[in-house]
């Protein structure tokens, strides 16, 4: 869990994910279409992956991932991601984060 | 019918009825009837018929659906059919004499085989040889006794008495011509009598099977509602779910059609804003209602959904993850709404552009998916030595690709909420007024889609 909060801090835009991950491949994709540079953490490939995932969960992501932290702030679903992209408010929040300009 | 082949009646003479012997039949109808008789009639009782002659044909047309003995002269096929309706009775057609219309010569009350062929067997009354053999021809004249005035209720137990051969060889030339005509008139009643009947029958039997398909329907559609939004039940509902989201469909189609409709009449009757946002919200929320049955029938048949096999053709064929696509709407609806205020073509411009790359996203995600399906199945050995191999491997493979087919469902999810967002925000950027005429536009757009689907398939096909 600290790790997460750690890394979640870390940029202005955090992505958990998996390799195997489809739905993660969509939003990473999403966000580079919006002229983000998110830190992208993998956790089938990294050796604590386990215990990070674990702590998504318990953050009541399910499935636990894509789990996506905008200024350090999680946002809870693809789904939320989808309908604050919608209605706008997307990107104002990246900007707020300092995760894109212009 | 092989009885016709076997009933070999001995009793007259072997006039043979090669070839076709104008035979009466009678057909006791049932079997049963004769209780105690052996099946095969060989010799059975004849009693003249000779009375069955033609009025038998006649009389019995009303009858004939009724009663369970119709007798019948007639050379040729009818015997055929009517074998065919004597379901093995063992009713040998008996040779029909001279058919004189009225009289039947049943006798009542006495169970007794009718039917003797005259002579042998008959394969094929085909050519009514009617000349030849009229076996009977006479005993028509003995036998006129009761029953004359039956209408025929050649009732089961009645048996009709073959007349023996004796007379045959009565008269044949002079009526022979007309003889043939009336029974060929016979024959051709008869057989569409039979014909009537059997039609009736299918219909019937296809009523019943439709009220039952409708009861099962009924169920399945009720049971399918219940199996998928109780989530997970492994119950291979797959079926039920398909099936009851295509019925919820199309009553949610005509309920939309109904509020459109309604809503039409408002705009154009120009209502009060009020009244309009009334019934604009209750569209938009009815489209929150098929956003929510999609998601539970989703759950029940991923593929089903995708497959847009509930949509018409040409919805089908321009369908994006199993609905339609929000930036292309929007794009029809910027021309069609003007005029739209500075703030209000930005937004919707902006809106435009979200879901593009919203879709963009989720398209791409779908492509990875497709991939990485693919790499996992081919992953190991395909070919010849295929997986005799590995079955542990075999089995590894097929469990990653159904975790991959699982993750399907999310990706319809977010599509299906790409276009209900769409709409909300549609409706929160424009005036109630506008967000109607948008309704509407639409509505109309996939209505003309829908029409043009009818169209194609009922187009002419050289």
């Amino acid at each position: 869990m600290d790790r997460v909060s750690r890394l979640a801090q870390q940029k202005a835009v955090v992505i958990f994910s998996k390799t195997t991950c489809c739905m993660c491949h969509a939003i990473k994709t999403l966000f580079y279409e919006l002229g983000v540079s998110p830190a992208i953490h993998e956790l089938d490939e990294d050796p604590r992956g386990r215990e990070m995932e674990r702590a998504l969960l318990s953050l009541g992501f399910s499935p636990s991932v894509p789990a996506v932290f905008i200024g350090g702030r999680l946002v809870d679903s693809t789904n939320t991601i989808m309908s604050l992209h919608l209605n706008g408010s997307l990107v104002p929040m990246l900007k707020a984060a300092g995760a894109i300009w212009l | 019918m092989g009885s016709k082949a076997e009933r070999r009646i001995g009793t007259e003479d072997d006039k043979d009825a090669v070839g076709g012997m104008p035979s009466f039949v009678s057909p006791l109808s049932v079997s049963t009837q004769f209780g105690t008789e052996e099946n095969h009639f060989n010799s059975s009782q004849v009693s003249d018929f000779a009375a069955l002659e033609q009025s038998i044909g006649f009389g019995i047309e009303d009858s004939i659906d009724h009663s369970t003995n119709t007798v019948i002269t007639s050379n040729k096929s009818v015997e055929q059919a009517f074998n065919k309706s004597l379901d093995s009775s063992n009713i040998t057609p008996i040779s029909p004499t001279r058919v004189r219309p009225q009289k039947l010569p049943t006798e009542r009350g006495q169970r007794q085989n009718l039917v003797s062929l005259p002579s042998g067997q008959f394969e094929n009354w085909g050519e009514s040889k009617m000349a030849d053999a009229s076996p009977m021809t006479d005993t028509s004249t003995d036998v006129d006794t009761d029953e004359k005035n039956q209408r025929f209720d050649i009732v089961p137990s009645t048996g009709m008495a073959a007349s023996d051969s004796s007379d045959r060889s009565k008269d044949k030339t002079g009526d022979q011509k007309t003889l043939r005509r009336l029974a060929q008139n016979r024959e051709a009643a008869r057989k569409s009598r039979l014909r009537k009947k059997a039609y009736v029958q299918q219909l019937e039997s296809s009523r019943l099977k439709l009220t039952q398909l409708e009861q099962e329907l009924q169920r399945a559609r009720q049971q399918g509602i219940f199996i998928s939004s109780s989530g997970d039940q492994a119950h291979s509902m797959s079926g039920n779910g398909a099936l009851a989201f295509d019925i919820e469909y199309a009553r949610w189609l005509e309920e939309h059609n109904r509020q459109i409709n309604e809503l039409r009449a408002a705009v154009n009757s120009h209502a009060s804003d009020n009244e309009l946002r009334g019934i604009v919200d209750g569209v938009i929320s009815h489209y929150d209602e098929i956003f929510r049955l999609k998601g539970i029938a989703a759950k029940a048949d991923v593929f089903h959904m995708l497959s847009g096999m509930w949509k018409t053709p040409a919805e089908r064929c321009f369908m994006w993850l199993g609905g339609f696509r929000s930036s292309e709407l929007l794009k029809l609806l910027v021309n069609q709404l003007e005029p739209l205020t500075e703030q209000q073509l930005v937004g919707i411009c902006n809106l435009q552009q979200s879901s593009q790359q919203a879709e963009d996203a989720l398209s791409q995600g779908m492509e990875a998916l497709q991939q990485s399906l693919a790499e996992t199945l081919a992953s190991g050995s395909l070919g010849p030595s295929g997986s005799s191999g590995n079955v542990a491997n075999y089995m590894g493979q097929m469990a990653m690709a159904m975790g991959k087919l699982g993750t399907l469902e999310g990706f319809l999810r977010q599509a299906d909420n790409l276009r209900q967002q769409t709409l909300q925000q549609m409706h929160r950027i424009l005036t109630t007024r506008q967000s109607a005429r948008a309704l509407l536009a639409i509505h109309d757009y996939f209505s003309r889609l829908r029409a043009l689907s009818s169209l194609w398939l009922a187009r002419p096909k050289e």
